[in-house]
């Protein structure tokens, strides 16, 4: 299997200042972005937050009000889709009811005027590739759903775009198939070297695929970085609220060292001690973030302490692989911590049991924003 | 959000799409709205006794160099003031209505009773509906002269069977008209019931019957009202055309009293006075304006619906 | 529960009996042997006469063959300007004057044909006056009218398709890199094919169906079949109608009929293509 091989020195894609309006709605407010040779980026974003408008803007589906888009140092503005060196793959795969899988997937090397046996030869090609060689002469709806997004791939692949883009490409499986083909999907673009850009409103899903990661809110882009960057250090209480579930507590700086900072919580008991610095006026409003994983939860009474606080069990939900608690701190506050089910006769917390709740120095993310 | 495709590749593909638009745009201006405009001017026309039969409105006099226009307002004003108009006009008012109602009463639970058949036999009595449509209006309507006549099959039956003693009078009169009507047009009221009827979600009946609604009662509180688009689109698509009907009364009904669409074709073809049938038909199409507003917006609405 | 099902059948039923025994009872009376029509001559009947009389009647002939080149005609031309219009109605997304244009071919439906008869005739004689076109009336004209009235049907039929499928079809051809002529010949023709083959059927029947339009915008010797069957009905019943109204229920029942069980197997077909697809391994 191939490594990916991402090009940092190549903004393959290069999105200027780029603004989309209907009438009076904003649905993509100036948006710069720059996208590397051989990624998989994704957009990801709740419905109505302009991630399919941009993805479409990138298609040559509609043309931004302002800004523009280059493709590989080549201005897009006034280029109809036709032309682009992009190719999509739909959120319904849009494969021609009327044509064969071999015709779907040939449909664009005829537009480009590929000679037949020539043409034959890499359909051939491209539906070994995504095992499908023997289903060639069928129609779609002779197909599953995960056949037909395997074509649509397929048909958006042989033309070897510069972009492929993905409009929710797992969107119509069902959760088992997803999962597969999720790593298919990876390897496949691993294999191609083609850059992917992904829309997705799916978290999980963008947390696989992606290499990195674009969360958009209101037409904005609010947050670029890695999965694992979006996750562990959210720049925002959106991001930090959209990716998994946290705790927040809003708080008052009341130390700020290079290295450490000291917060006061209104709804906590104690306060929060962070070990890495933030850049904050000192006295300002803040917001601390604690995953719920990262906290860890014992029996008994809270000691004095930092980073320590005391409540009681008022709910527990068993999800199999883990359990979701959910504590009233003393002071009146619920929070929500999940443990890991690791032993399956060890002896769990249960119901209105008194815990005490602790955790790192280096678990909480300090927000400003 | 999206809009349309064509729409947003407008600058490659402007002059083709003003092309494609302009060709049913031309055709329907020059022969669909021209007309209009043109039946509207001679309504205001003095007749002539030569072809055409109408003076002109409006005349360049040579010698005094000057545009003389001529309305003459005196066609609405016999619309108004002879009663033979009138009377007709409400007439017609009178015979739609109550066939539309007659059309509904049997229209409404044939498509009920279609809609909540079974799947497989809902599309043979589709079929059965729609069949009669595709066969000569013209035909259909004579065939009610067979069995409305005095020795026609009705009559025949009864008489045979001893029910009656004397024929029947049926044919040429307002009941035959009924028939007709309703029996030409029942398609148009069943098919756009059914398919509002078919859409309608079966577990809020359910949810009805739960909440203690008996069946006579939730189909009034829920059934009715959500029909109520199809109703009123099965309606409009019976009113309006049988306003204006020429060939049932003309088959089918009373002598002595005429329909708007007889008087019309009669003043036209008949008395040859184009300028009084421009002005009955501007006078019936004012009358039905609204009634035809009504549906367009319906239709629009229908093909906004079917869009996702 | 059950006798609701029973007073659903029986509406059913006497609507159905409502709707077929007119027709039923014209046909049966076509094979009757007394010119009284609705008198039944047991003596002589059944008997195919009057068949023998219609097809010896050049007059009735002549007029078919006339609406059948009518119908034709107007149903081709209506089935392109309506597709057209309905392409240019539900994809070209909004532009200045779409509601003038959605009006125009929405209001031909609902708009009594008396009045489109007398508008389309004034506007045939005030042509004439002003450029010498059309000359006269005659097929010209009737097939014009029939064009127009016609074509709101099929814009109808095909918006609603259009409207019922993917626009992103459309946009996978063009991200194919296919040119919007190409994407309308190779994919959205295709497509509403079904839909411009019923609107054509629907214009053709109500071309050679019309009496009233074509009475008001035809010349000497463009009579068609309605207009000659008006004018003989209006004098009463008469046997050689009544068969020819036979044949024309039989043409059409059959055409119907066949269609519909045509389209049920490939419905049964695909349904069962598409089970086979689901079970298959993803």
């Amino acid at each position: 299997m191939a490594e990916r091989v991402v090009d940092r020195q190549n903004q393959y894609l290069r999105i200027e200042s780029v603004t989309k309006r209907f009438g009076d709605f904003v649905a993509v407010d100036n948006v710069s972005l720059s996208i590397f040779k051989g990624e998989i980026f994704c957009l990801l974003g709740g419905s109505g937050c302009g991630k399919t408008t941009l993805l479409r803007m990138l298609a040559g589906f509609e043309s931004p009000t302002s800004g523009r888009i280059l493709i590989d140092g080549q201005d897009m503005s006034g280029i109809p889709p036709y032309e682009r060196p992009v190719n999509m793959m739909f959120q319904s795969y849009a494969l021609f009811p009327h044509m064969t899988v071999a015709a779907n997937v040939a449909f664009g090397l005829e537009q480009e005027g590929v000679a037949r046996p020539e043409i034959e030869r890499r359909v051939r090609e491209m539906l070994d590739i995504v095992k499908l060689g023997e289903f060639a002469k069928r129609k779609p709806h002779q197909l599953s759903g995960g056949q037909r997004q395997r074509v649509a791939l397929a048909r958006a692949l042989i033309k070897k775009p510069k972009l492929l883009l993905l409009d929710e490409p797992l969107g119509a499986l069902d959760k088992k198939l997803r999962e597969h083909t999720q790593f298919e999907l990876i390897n496949l673009q691993e294999q191609l070297g083609v850059t992917f850009v992904v829309v997705t409103h799916d978290q999980e899903e963008a947390m696989t695929l992606a290499s990195r990661i674009g969360v958009m809110n209101k037409g904005q882009i609010v947050q670029v970085g890695t999965p694992t960057e979006i996750y562990e250090f959210p720049n925002s209480r959106f991001v930090a609220d959209f990716i998994g579930s946290v705790n927040m507590f809003e708080g008052r700086l009341i130390e700020d060292e290079p290295g450490h900072v000291r917060i006061r919580c209104d709804d906590l008991d104690t306060t929060v001690f962070v070990s890495h610095g933030i850049s904050a006026a000192p006295d300002a409003r803040v917001f601390v973030a604690i995953r719920p994983e990262k906290i860890e939860m014992t029996r008994g009474q809270a000691a004095e302490g930092e980073n320590c606080v005391g409540g009681v069990v008022r709910e527990i939900a068993y999800m199999g692989d883990m359990s979701v608690y959910l504590v009233r701190l003393d002071g009146g506050r619920t929070v929500r911590v999940t443990i890991p089910n690791i032993e399956r006769h060890e002896e769990r917390i249960v119901w209105d049991e008194r815990v005490v709740l602790r955790w790192q120095p280096s678990s909480p993310v300090v927000l400003t924003q | 959000m999206a809009t349309s495709t064509f729409a947003a590749v407008s600058t490659a593909l402007s002059a083709g799409r003003r092309l494609v638009t302009a060709v049913p745009y031309f055709w329907l201006a020059v022969f669909f709205a021209v007309p209009f405009a043109i039946v509207f001017k001679i309504s205001f026309s003095y007749m002539v006794p030569a072809q055409p039969g109408y003076a002109p409105l409006f005349e360049w006099l040579e010698e005094s160099r000057r545009l003389v226009a001529t309305f003459n307002l005196a066609n609405y004003q016999v619309l108004l003031q002879d009663s033979l108009y009138l009377n007709t006009f409400l007439y017609s008012l009178k015979v739609a209505a109550i066939s539309t109602v007659l059309c509904l009463l049997l229209g409404y639970p044939m498509a009920y009773a279609i809609a909540r058949s079974a799947p497989t036999t809902r599309n043979l009595f589709l079929m059965l509906i729609i069949l009669p449509f595709w066969t000569s209006f013209l035909l259909r309507v004579y065939a009610w002269i067979g069995l409305l006549k005095t020795n026609g099959v009705i009559n025949n039956t009864l008489l045979s069977l001893g029910i009656i003693d004397q024929p029947l009078v049926l044919l040429y009169t307002d009941f035959a008209v009924y028939v007709g009507i309703v029996y030409s047009y029942l398609p148009f009221m069943i098919l756009p019931l059914y398919s509002n009827l078919e859409k309608h979600d079966l577990t809020l009946l359910e949810a009805a019957a739960d909440l203690g609604a008996r069946p006579f009662k939730a189909f009034f509180k829920i059934t009715l009202p959500l029909s109520m688009p199809g109703i009123v689109a099965g309606c409009l698509l019976v009113f309006i055309p049988a306003v204006g009907e020429f060939v049932i009364p003309s088959l089918l009904g009373r002598t002595d009293q005429l329909m708007i669409g007889t008087v019309l074709s009669a003043q036209f073809f008949g008395a040859r006075n184009w300028p009084v049938a421009s002005a009955v038909a501007i006078g019936l199409l004012l009358v039905l304006l609204l009634p035809i507003l009504l549906f367009q917006r319906y239709q629009q609405r229908e093909l906004e619906a079917s869009r996702r | 529960m059950n006798d609701r099902g029973l007073f659903r059948k029986s509406i059913l039923g006497l609507g159905l009996a409502f709707l077929y025994v007119p027709i039923l009872s014209m046909m049966f009376f076509s094979f009757n042997n007394s010119r009284l029509v609705t008198v039944w001559d047991a003596e002589n009947s059944p008997t195919l006469r009057w068949y023998v009389r219609l097809f010896e009647n050049e007059q009735l002939l002549g007029a078919a063959w006339i609406s059948i080149k009518i119908a034709a005609l107007s149903a081709s031309g209506a089935a392109i300007l309506g597709t057209l219009a309905g392409l240019v109605l539900t994809r070209f997304g909004p532009f200045r004057g779409r509601a003038l244009l959605s009006a125009m071919t929405t209001a031909p439906l609902v708009m009594p044909e008396v009045i489109m008869g007398i508008a389309m005739l004034l506007l045939f004689v005030a042509l004439e006056q002003m450029i010498g076109w059309p000359e006269g009336r005659g097929l010209l004209t009737i097939t014009i009218a029939h064009v127009t009235f016609t074509m709101a049907y099929v814009t109808v039929v095909v918006q609603s398709r259009l409207a019922g499928f993917d626009d992103a079809l459309e946009e996978a051809a063009l991200d194919l890199g296919a040119k919007p002529a190409t994407v309308f010949f190779k994919i959205t023709l295709p497509l509403i094919m079904p839909a411009i083959v019923s609107g054509w059927l629907l214009a053709f029947t109500l071309s050679w169906d019309d009496v009233v339009i074509s009475q008001f915008v035809s010349g000497p010797g463009s009579s068609t079949l309605p207009m000659e069957i008006f004018s003989r009905v209006r004098r009463g019943v008469s046997p050689d109608i009544n068969a020819l109204a036979t044949i024309m229920v039989l043409i059409v029942a059959t055409g119907v009929v066949a269609s519909t069980i045509w389209m049920k197997r490939q419905e049964r077909k695909r349904a069962l293509e598409e089970q086979m697809a689901r079970s298959d391994t993803p």
